[in-house]
């Protein structure tokens, strides 16, 4: 299967999603750049963390209107599987294809640090690998985590098994401690109804070797890669 | 033109007398301020310049020394690192977000220029005490300030610094380092070669802002002190200015290429010509502005952000605009490179600035300051100890000490930066120094920034020394190899011949360190005037140092891994109080000299302390400093919440010269038992003093002296004392 990573304007994180396919995953990737229109020959998106743009105005608010974003749109609503990466989950809820915004954290600083994450839903693409409940060890970089959904669509949300990750500490509880930045309900990744679109705030592709702390978040692409070879 | 036009410009009567003679004629009101900023203090070092020619720079891996952008020292594999250190004091204590962000922007510049990625970000900052309300807020804005350029661009902020104290109060500085990487037959200098080439200028559209920078850095903060407009950091186009100016020069599209910081486009052009011993024709009306009307003397003089100046061949040029275009950046040729080293700066076609390339870039007068010991070391030089009393309650002292923002954990900062950005930090902030990896190879850079103004205060050439043996300390602890330093002086006003005392001292000792530890200068920043209100800053000469890991995989950090693992001390303890911690927060005094330094035992340290780690001999390694001995084993006890019990002796030492003493050439060590032969074997051959002080263990910290305890406390309880020192300070 073949994955590909966006390349918006200014965009900083590609490069550590690339190489995780790539070195890590020994899976075949390459670079698409915001101005292409077509994402054809690509089985899973990645809309990578950093920034893009700058993040001006807001992060993925710019980023949201270059011209690969519409095709980005077009494959996810024929099931084409897109993970959206801190930025990219940011993209993607200004694209309209994942519920939510994204706020400044509340304490209004960057925050870099590593995160115990829970996991809600093993029912998706992204996470049929992992175990409900487990605690992944994952980390963020943003000031724009803070997830926010009004009370109805997160009603609907846990409905639909759309939450996917929530930030725990160590035992597994979804604690205010442990919530680092303020997103409501703790939530720190969801997915669209479909289930093919997860967009999540902390690094999985940070996360894929022992010296830098975690192999965690290499079974979320090891889910997707077994997921895709199930499918066909 | 009457004396006021220039010496409101900062320029002496001598200097207008000399720039009369460069031309031949009075020089017109633009080409005035072309001088008066390549002249002024922060693009020529007139100052310094003759002092900073005794550093020691070259070597075998020095592949460039000082003159250029930045330092590049080769490391195999057909790579270098490129690495410089700069200061960005005064615009931050002004506008501290923005002056903090341009400060980081400008030496990633630096560095892609040379044809480098940049790979990692440090800083070196220092303010007054958290107690005021001004320097809280100048902190909190100066590391957001870093962080929101240095996250935004996607290169991670790994490690450096924070000190605090008074003298800092109304000039904090801020020193920003950038270190990258290079495929050495990519590198690419500041010059202008090729007559007829092309002169482009790429980037942000120029503006009014930061006019008269340059000589802005070189005088005195006061109360009365106009700021010019501080420049407004846009690490979003850096960003595209690093991928398309990177790209051009991997693709051999670049003769010579050069980034415009302080004064503008006058210094890109003067700079890049002098080096290429050509001149250039250059038309204003070409430079894409961000204003209408703006001057020709406003255009030369801008410091608007995000600009580089490149030569190429006319048969690249379209291709380069092109390259630009696809970046989403604005690019114009501007000029044309000539014979015979005159710059021609036109306006419509109508020459308005006419002053040979060389004169302006080189031709500063150099100076040398009248020199004089400072009177205040006749009173501090003295600490007799008996003067100060020992403490009754270690456990209090070693609390308040660790509470100390000087010690306390700086992670309220560095929690700020995306040090994992890039996926390459084996080691990030808050160990002796960071460790990146380089992709594609098996080897790592160990990186790190130091500096103890405190003792440079109270001696400046062994301030000077210790600072480069303690970043050499900190990288060899982590184990990698000095390879060689930038410096960030900082100091007051060379004006007065106490503070230039001060700095020639420092710059000696430096010098001496470097020589003997085998880390040549490759470049740095001389940041003077930093005074306000006329008290200067304790003379600060920041040492960042660069080390490699022939083996990425063998890299060590400060905390203690395993129970039941022994600990060790290399290195002698004496009697050492002078400008330690202890002494200022305690007994509230700055005093005394600085510990003693011994280079070759120094040296001999760092080799059993690197072919132990090499050898997966320790655990752990962590150098000693401010806090001395008990601070030192108790931050290896925090990160795995691992304790220790300690069991020293006293012998003829002061208690507190034991505990809290910061003598030089020390390191705390852990080890498994069974490893402990063959680290004596190695000890021994370089005659290094081992002492085996205690056991690593259990959930408190303990120490002993001649078997009675002194030390108490639970790692828990030290650790959250530790973390909390600064954030309690902070509303």
């Amino acid at each position: 299967m073949k994955f590909g990573v966006i390349v918006f304007p200014g965009s900083s994180g590609d490069l550590d999603a690339y190489h995780l396919v790539k070195d890590i995953l020994g899976a075949p990737v390459e670079y698409i750049w915001h101005e292409e229109r077509s994402v054809q020959g690509f089985d899973c998106l990645l809309l990578p963390g950093g920034s893009s743009y700058g993040n001006y105005l807001r992060g993925g608010a710019l980023a949201r209107y270059s011209p690969v974003v519409s095709a980005v749109v077009d494959f996810a609503h024929q099931g084409g599987l897109v993970l959206g990466i801190a930025n990219g989950f940011q993209v993607l809820t200004e694209a309209g294809l994942l519920p939510g915004t994204l706020y400044t954290n509340t304490d209004t600083r960057f925050r870099c640090h590593f995160t115990t994450l829970r996991v809600e839903n093993t029912e998706t693409p992204f996470t049929r690998n992992l175990d409900r409940k487990q605690l992944l060890s994952i980390p963020i970089a943003h000031d724009e985590g803070n997830y926010y959904v009004d009370a109805a669509t997160l009603q609907k949300l846990e409905a639909n098994g759309q939450i996917v990750f929530r930030y725990a500490d160590q035992n597994g509880q979804t604690t205010e401690e442990a919530n680092p930045n303020g997103s409501v309900s703790n939530i720190a990744g969801v997915c669209n109804e479909t289930r093919n679109v997860l967009g999540m705030m902390p690094h999985p592709e940070r996360a894929g070797e022992a010296v830098l702390g975690s192999t965690d978040g290499l079974t979320i692409f090891k889910s997707i890669i077994k997921y895709w070879e199930g499918r066909q | 033109m009457r004396p006021e036009e220039w010496r409101k410009l900062g320029l002496r009567d001598d200097e207008y007398d000399r720039i009369k003679e460069a031309l031949g004629r009075e020089p017109n009101r633009l080409e005035l301020g072309m001088f008066s900023v390549m002249w002024s203090e922060h693009c020529s070092y007139k100052n310094s310049k003759a002092v900073l020619k005794t550093f020691p720079t070259t070597g075998p891996r020095v592949l460039q020394g000082p003159g250029e952008n930045a330092g590049v020292v080769e490391i195999g594999d057909g790579l270098a690192v490129c690495f410089k250190i700069e200061s960005h004091n005064h615009p931050s204590a002004v506008e501290p977000y923005q002056g903090a962000a341009t400060g980081v922007g400008g030496i990633i510049r630096d560095i892609f220029t040379m044809g480098a990625r940049p790979i990692a970000l440090l800083n070196s900052l220092r303010f007054g005490p958290l107690t005021d309300e001004r320097v809280r807020y100048l902190f909190e804005q100066i590391v957001a300030g870093i962080a929101g350029y240095g996250n935004r661009i996607g290169i991670p902020t790994v490690g450096g610094e924070i000190y605090f104290d008074r003298c800092y109060q109304g000039n904090p500085l801020v020193n920003a380092m950038c270190v990258g990487l290079l495929e050495i037959d990519k590198l690419r200098l500041g010059k202008a070669t090729g007559i007829g080439n092309p002169v482009i200028l790429a980037g942000a559209r120029t503006g009014r802002d930061g006019m008269g920078g340059a000589a802005f850095a070189s005088v005195e903060l006061s109360e009365e002190t106009e700021a010019p407009d501080i420049q407004v950091g846009d690490p979003f186009t850096e960003k595209l200015l690093l991928e398309a100016c990177l790209e051009l020069i991997n693709n051999g599209d670049v003769e010579g290429i050069q980034d415009l910081g302080a004064a503008g486009l006058t210094c890109a052009v003067s700079e890049m010509a002098s080096r290429g011993g050509t001149g250039m024709d250059v038309e204003l009306s070409k430079v894409p502005c961000r204003e209408e009307g703006m001057t020709p003397y406003e255009i030369m003089l801008a410091e608007s952000q995000e600009r580089m100046l490149l030569v190429v061949t006319p048969e690249k040029e379209a291709k380069v605009h092109a390259v630009f275009k696809r970046w989403g950046l604005t690019s114009t040729t501007i000029g044309r490179v000539t014979e015979g080293g005159m710059l021609k700066i036109r306006m419509h076609g109508e020459i308005v600035a006419e002053i040979p390339a060389h004169s302006l870039a080189e031709e500063a007068p150099v100076y040398y300051p009248e020199s004089k010991e400072p009177a205040y070391l006749k009173t501090t030089a003295d600490l007799p100890l008996a003067t100060i009393e020992e403490p009754e309650d270690y456990n209090t002292v070693l609390l308040e000490l660790l509470a100390s923002p000087n010690i306390a954990s700086k992670q309220w900062a560095w929690q700020q930066f995306d040090y994992m950005a890039r996926t390459s930090t084996l080691v990030g902030p808050g160990s002796d120094a960071a460790v990146i990896r380089i992709r594609g190879t098996n080897k790592a850079l160990a990186l790190t920034a130091d500096c103890n103004s405190r003792y440079a205060y109270l001696d400046p050439f062994a301030g000077g020394k210790i600072a480069v043996a303690e970043a050499a300390r900190n990288i060899v602890c982590s184990g990698g190899e000095p390879l060689a330093i930038t410096d960030g002086l900082n100091f007051g006003s060379p004006e007065k011949p106490e503070i230039y005392w001060q700095f020639r001292q420092a710059v000696a000792g430096i010098s001496e360190a470097c020589r003997v530890l085998g880390t040549p200068v490759t470049g740095g920043n001389v940041s003077f005037y930093n005074e306000s209100n006329g008290e200067g800053i304790y003379p600060t000469p920041v040492i960042g140092m660069v080390g490699l890991l022939a083996d990425a995989t063998k890299y060590c950090t400060s905390s203690f891994k395993a129970a039941g693992d022994l600990i060790v001390l290399l290195g002698d303890s004496a009697d050492e109080l002078g400008g330690s911690e202890y002494l200022a927060l305690i007994h509230g005094r700055v005093q005394g000299k600085p510990p003693a330094l011994d280079l070759a035992k120094e040296k001999a340290l760092h080799h059993v302390v690197r072919t132990a780690i090499q050898q997966g001999l320790v655990r752990s390694a962590h150098d000693l400093s401010e806090g001395g001995l008990a601070v030192a084993v108790a931050e290896c006890t925090f990160e795995n919440q691992l304790g220790a019990v300690v069991e020293v002796e006293k012998g003829v030492l002061r208690t507190d010269s034991l505990l809290f003493g910061e003598s030089q050439s020390r390191v705390v060590l852990s080890l498994a038992p069974d490893k402990l032969s063959a680290l004596q074997a190695l000890a021994e051959e370089e005659n290094v003093p081992l002492h085996v002080i205690g056991r690593t263990g259990g959930d408190r910290l303990q120490i002993f002296i001649d078997g009675n305890q002194y030390v108490d406390q639970t790692v828990a309880q030290l650790r959250t004392v530790w973390q909390e020192g600064i954030p309690c300070q902070l509303p």
